[in-house]
């Protein structure tokens, strides 16, 4: 890729344009969003999905249902022919547009609606627990980085805490207590079972990783002489933190985004897939491919094509990611390959 | 024009480091009973190593730094101790500029929102705001379509332009310049310097100017304070202090700069050791362990800043 900028060009640009122009001429910024935009556009065509193809409430079980496929009617889920010939087997995939492209799972429902109804539900909980833990721990970061002494203390300190845990440990005991009893706390009130646990849990693990960096930088950032420029002419508080310091930490945060989402997501997988995630009858990749584990043997698709989707969607996010940093930070690129 | 402006009274400024074993502090003292005045309209270069609290000592008159004890008494108030918002109103009178011109500007804000900004602090309204960044930018050459560019667009000496702009928006009356051309190369330095020198006649400012470099200080002091380890050790104006240096240590730092004319190479001073650390300051004349004339006396007696002649000079052994 070359470098050479256009002679033509003699504006003036911002940091955030250079960057934003480094990131449209990167191969792999486009790879990646048009991947995503891939995934998300199948996930938001769900409900579609499920009225015009598959025909099929996939949030119902149909234990006893037939089907009619090729003129002839099958049962969804039936006897087991092989080996013991014990237990039920359902209907394999027909790879015909149409019900059961992909087979049902051992409920009879249609594997491929639940997983664009489960992409939909993992997504979602993805992006917004990552926004979550974007804004808290900037909010959190900035403001311990730049009050210093005893408020910086404290938070370090609560966030030391949180760190200490596994994140996964961390979210498993959160999800096994607050999925029973829900989570109420002065307005915030969350009821047992809903979706906004697994992201407010998963929002909140993250917190640390992404808090301490950012108060590192606005530690460095507060002794840059153009904050103390900023003090010497009589800037208030608010003002060198809004115009001095944030426009300086948001690059990071941005670095931050698809990395977050990506961790968030596969985080909700995890959690989905020990059943203190997602709850039935929704889906979420995890639930399927939990669904999916005991029909390994059988129908292995039922496990294996949400992970396929689960793999696609991380390696489109990181690959964002690495672009979005290079973008902002080209010498990283440079220290990376020695 | 002889009016005095600023007043600096025995100030100190202890560093404490949390160096020392089971939660014992370490105290630096990076400045130690500095006392000297200022006149409207002067300027006065500071010079003296890395160390010396010459920086301190500007960063502590501009209160980007609360002196330990001691006064600073700016137009017959002591700002000494006030507060960050009792300070607000005087930062417009008292300006500041860095070092780096790199560091000083913040690398994601147009030239002219960094120009405007002290203006917009003080309430300045947005039209007014322009039409003075942009008189500020032609005053210190540089081109009006700056004004939407950003600073790493521009070499060291356009961005400490832009700084210097930006002390000026305010109509500050006194500047303190912490090593304001060190950072650039030599052929940029001087038309700096220039500016600098321009500035003070066209606006009456009164400059503080701090610098390791002697010819810069030369060219555009009225008078020079000579700093050792937090001290002042001498004091006088330029001409008394390039001609007739009494300190010993002034007498090594003006051997120490270089010159053309290569018949001064034989009086070069060399000075032995390095300066002693302000942790563990010496006792009695903090320059006797590098002094190429201290005699037993100078490990005891701490001498005084006192007038001796045409300028001050804190030395046991001049007379």
């Amino acid at each position: 890729m070359t470098t050479h900028e256009p002679a033509f060009d003699l504006s003036s640009e911002s940091p955030g344009k250079i960057a934003l122009r480094t990131l449209v001429r990167d191969r792999r910024s486009w790879i990646a969003s048009s991947m995503l935009l891939v995934v998300v556009a199948l996930t938001l065509s769900a409900p579609l999905y499920a009225s015009l193809i598959s025909k099929t409430d996939p949030f119902v079980s149909t234990i006893n249902g037939t089907v009619v496929l090729d003129g002839v009617e099958v049962q969804v889920l039936q006897q087991s022919t092989e080996g013991l010939k014990l237990g039920v087997n359902p209907i394999g995939p027909t790879w015909k547009i149409g019900p059961y492209f992909l087979g049902a799972d051992n409920q009879g429902r249609d594997v491929a609606a639940r997983l664009l109804y489960g992409g939909t539900n993992t997504l979602l909980i993805g992006f917004s627990a990552a926004a979550l833990t974007l804004i808290v721990a900037t909010l959190v970061g900035v403001i311990a980085g730049y009050s210093g002494r005893i408020i910086d203390s404290v938070i370090s300190r609560i966030l030391d805490v949180i760190w200490a845990f596994p994140v996964y440990l961390l979210s498993i005991s959160l999800s096994v207590v607050l999925l029973t009893s829900g989570f109420k706390w002065g307005p915030l009130s969350l009821e047992a079972g809903s979706l906004y646990l697994p992201i407010f849990i998963i929002g909140l693990v993250y917190v640390p990783y992404v808090a301490r960096p950012i108060r590192g930088q606005v530690l460095a950032l507060r002794e840059r002489e153009f904050v103390k420029a900023a003090i010497g002419g009589g800037a208030k508080n608010s003002t060198i933190i809004f115009r001095e310091i944030l426009p300086n930490v948001i690059p990071s945060v941005l670095v931050f985004i698809p990395l977050m989402v990506s961790l968030a997501m596969l985080t909700e997988s995890a959690l989905s897939f020990l059943s203190i995630g997602v709850q039935p009858p929704d889906a979420s990749w995890g639930t399927i491919i939990k669904d999916g584990l005991g029909l390994l043997y059988t129908r292995p698709i039922v496990a294996l094509t949400p992970g396929l989707f689960i793999v696609v969607t991380a390696v489109a996010l990181n690959l964002l990611g690495d672009a979005v940093r290079d973008a902002l930070d080209p010498k990283a690129r440079l220290r990376g390959a020695f | 024009m002889s009016q005095e402006i600023l007043r600096v009274n025995n100030v100190s400024r202890i560093y404490e480091t949390s160096g020392g074993s089971f939660g014992r502090k370490n105290k630096v003292s990076a400045l130690d009973g500095v006392s000297f005045n200022l006149v409207h309209g002067e300027t006065l270069g500071i010079v003296g190593e890395s160390g010396c609290g010459k920086s301190t000592l500007g960063r502590i008159i501009s209160r980007l730094d609360t002196p330990t004890s001691g006064e600073i008494i700016y137009k017959g108030n002591d700002i000494a101790k006030k507060s960050l918002s009792a300070m607000r109103p005087l930062r417009k009178e008292i300006q500041f500029i860095f070092q780096d011109p790199y560091a000083s500007l913040n690398p994601r804000r147009q030239i002219g929102a960094i120009i405007e900004e002290p203006m917009r602090i003080h309430g300045m309204g947005k039209d007014e705001r322009r039409a003075r960044a942009h008189e500020l930018l032609e005053k210190v050459g540089l081109d009006k379509n700056s004004y939407e560019k950003y600073p790493h667009e521009f070499s060291g000496g356009q961005r400490q332009r832009v700084v210097i702009a930006r002390a000026l928006t305010l109509k500050p009356e006194l500047i303190i310049a912490d090593e304001p051309v060190s950072a650039l190369d030599v052929s940029i330095q001087a038309q700096v310097l220039n500016l600098f020198k321009e500035l003070q006649d066209e606006m009456k400012l009164t400059y503080i100017f701090v610098a390791h470099d002697l010819g810069v200080v030369r060219h555009i002091s009225d008078r020079i304070a000579v700093m050792y380890l937090g001290k002042i050790v001498e004091l006088g104006s330029v001409e008394e202090i390039y001609n007739n240096p009494q300190h010993p240590y002034t007498k090594a730092l003006l051997s120490a700069n270089p010159r053309i004319d290569q018949s001064a190479k034989s009086t070069r001073q060399i000075l032995t050791g390095d300066i002693p650390s302000p942790l563990n300051r010496p006792s009695g004349c903090s320059f006797h362990t590098r002094c190429p004339i201290a005699v037993p006396e100078c490990s005891t007696r701490e001498p005084e800043l006192r007038r001796i002649g045409a300028v001050d000079v804190a030395c046991n052994l001049v007379v």
